[in-house]
């Protein structure tokens, strides 16, 4: 019998990728590896619903355990793989044990970017990756508790909104000049930064953290560079995500800040693909490489690799997209701001509800940041996979409908989407 | 345990019991039903577990929300009967419901 598909990795990713290959119609073995003791889950809740205790442990398993015995998918949870032996087409776990595999799909995810300052060991200095660890940030959360943020973006944020919500202090402290720097335009920063601060969050910009102070061994404050100390019960570091592709880099496969892989997952190995957050994949629509860590470019390159696998067409490529929920702000983003050249603002931030659409020198349509704007998110999908050119007077006017923007004769319900 | 059935956009017809409380989207996911997506996890967000609730059934799962007609808005196939799944939670009086998928969810 064949050696199957061996998928190391059982995030959301992995996960995806054992159901995608069943419903490919995939007949051959499926073994599923995960270091982590449960089966495949969903981390967006871990920083909102979740957090908040809106949410159980059943609610995040991505399928019903039974799931995997009816689809005849192995799962060896608890098991690291140590190695791979591309020469015999095998993997070799920490305790020795070898797996064989015909195709080899690598989804190892990301580890977060280590904050590398005095006291960082010390109990109450937090991260936030696993629902193990999700779990310790719940149980340290309480009303009064003081909590520093270090890191002011989606996972800090949310945890932030997160944490005000079940009555804690909140700080957060964020190196660069503004929130979200790396990852939303300045608009939806400053949006951003009036919204935690009308709910009672302290923000502290342009900040470094040197230090964490104990008392005890137990955390007890945040030093900054210029000297203040920030008072906190607990602290969650949330500073960036680093691709797991140390497995991948030792067996030889090609690696550049991310395993590198073909639109079809494929790596540098023909029986190797890889999939996740640990990929450096291409982006047809802007003709780029990138590294993308969210749940929708894991579905994706699970379906393209299954396909791949099972000889079938290749999906459909889609526009990247992200989601964020804090308090009451549903942020969804389309695309990303490549080779922008006028960014225009559709409504009002004031009011809660606004989008940003990111244009190049053509008005074609590359990236859109919709707050509480569904409308203008799911238009921008198609519009930005369809290159379309829009008239930035037209985005502009909320008199027109999302539909009207493109489309003078669609039918009008002036000021709404 | 209350049932519902997909059908492909092939035709292919899938029965499943779908716990009460849970989204008929969950039903599907949970038992790898093909055609429905579900990509952001049911928060509403994403709009790929489209489906049409035949019409026999569209009194008792009611209307779509606000977020929820926006998100549908501008699905390239939507009709009268549309529904995002993750926003149909299961009851009682739902068994026996029937759904069919649209062509993609992209």
């Amino acid at each position: 019998m064949s050696a199957g598909v061996l998928i190391v990795g059982a995030g959301h990713a992995g996960g995806a990728m054992a159901a995608a290959l069943r419903q490919s119609g995939y007949a051959g073995a499926i073994t599923l590896v995960g270091a982590e003791p449960l089966p495949p889950y969903q981390r967006p809740p871990l920083s909102k619903a979740w957090l908040k205790g809106e949410a159980g442990p059943d609610d995040l398993l991505f399928r019903p355990p039974a799931f995997y015995s009816d689809k005849s998918i192995g799962l060896r949870l608890s098991t690291r793989v140590a190695a791979i032996d591309r020469t015999a087409a095998a993997v070799t776990l920490e305790d020795g044990q070898r797996l064989p595999y015909e195709h080899l799909v690598l989804a190892t995810g990301s580890a977060l970017r280590a904050l590398n300052v005095p006291g960082v060991a010390s109990t109450g200095v937090l991260e936030l990756r696993t629902a193990a660890d999700a779990e310790r940030i719940k149980a340290a959360l309480a009303p009064g508790r003081r909590l520093a943020v270090v890191g002011g973006g989606y996972v800090g944020l949310e945890v932030a909104a997160s944490a005000r919500s079940l009555g804690a202090q909140v700080v957060v402290i964020e190196r660069e000049a503004r929130l979200l720097a790396r990852v939303a335009s300045e608009p939806l920063s400053a949006y951003f930064a009036r919204c935690h601060a009308g709910h009672g969050v302290e923000i502290i910009l342009g900040a470094s953290v040197t230090a964490f102070e104990e008392r005890a061994g137990a955390v007890a404050g945040v030093r900054l560079a210029d000297g203040r100390v920030i008072a906190c019960d607990v602290a969650v570091v949330g500073i960036g995500a680093l691709a797991n592709d140390a497995l991948a880099a030792a067996a030889g496969l090609e690696c550049n800040d991310g395993i590198v892989v073909d639109e079809r997952c494929r790596t540098s190995d023909p029986a190797i693909h890889a999939i996740g957050d640990c990929t450096r994949r291409p982006l047809p629509r802007y003709g780029r490489t990138m590294r993308l860590e969210s749940v929708p470019n894991a579905l994706e390159q699970a379906k393209q690799a299954a396909a791949d696998i099972c000889g079938r067409p290749a999906p459909k490529p889609e526009v990247p997209w992200f989601w964020s929920d804090q308090y009451d702000v549903r942020l969804q983003i389309v695309g990303l701001p490549f080779d922008v050249a006028r960014q225009v603002v559709r409504g009002d931030a004031n009011a809660g509800q606004f989008a940003v659409f990111h244009l190049d020198a053509d008005n074609r349509l590359q990236a859109v940041e919709a707050v509480n704007a569904p409308g203008e998110f799911v238009a921008g999908r198609q519009w930005v996979g369809a290159r379309q050119q829009v008239d930035p007077a037209r985005l502009a006017d909320t008199g027109l409908t999302v539909k009207q923007i493109i489309d003078p004769a669609a039918p009008g319900a002036a000021g709404k989407p | 345990m209350p049932k519902v059935t997909y059908i492909e956009h092939n035709g292919t017809r899938h029965e499943v019991d779908v716990p009460i409380g849970l989204s008929v989207m969950r039903g599907a996911v949970d038992n790898g039903v093909p055609g429905i997506d579900a990509d952001c996890g049911g928060e509403c967000a994403c709009a790929t577990c489209h489906v049409y609730v035949d019409p026999a059934w569209l009194a008792r799962t009611g209307a779509p929300g606000e977020m929820e007609k926006s998100m549908l808005s501008f699905a390239a196939v939507t009709q009268e009967n549309s529904r995002l799944s993750c926003q149909i939670p299961m009851t009682a009086e739902l068994d026996g419901l029937v759904v069919s998928m649209p062509e993609g969810q992209h």
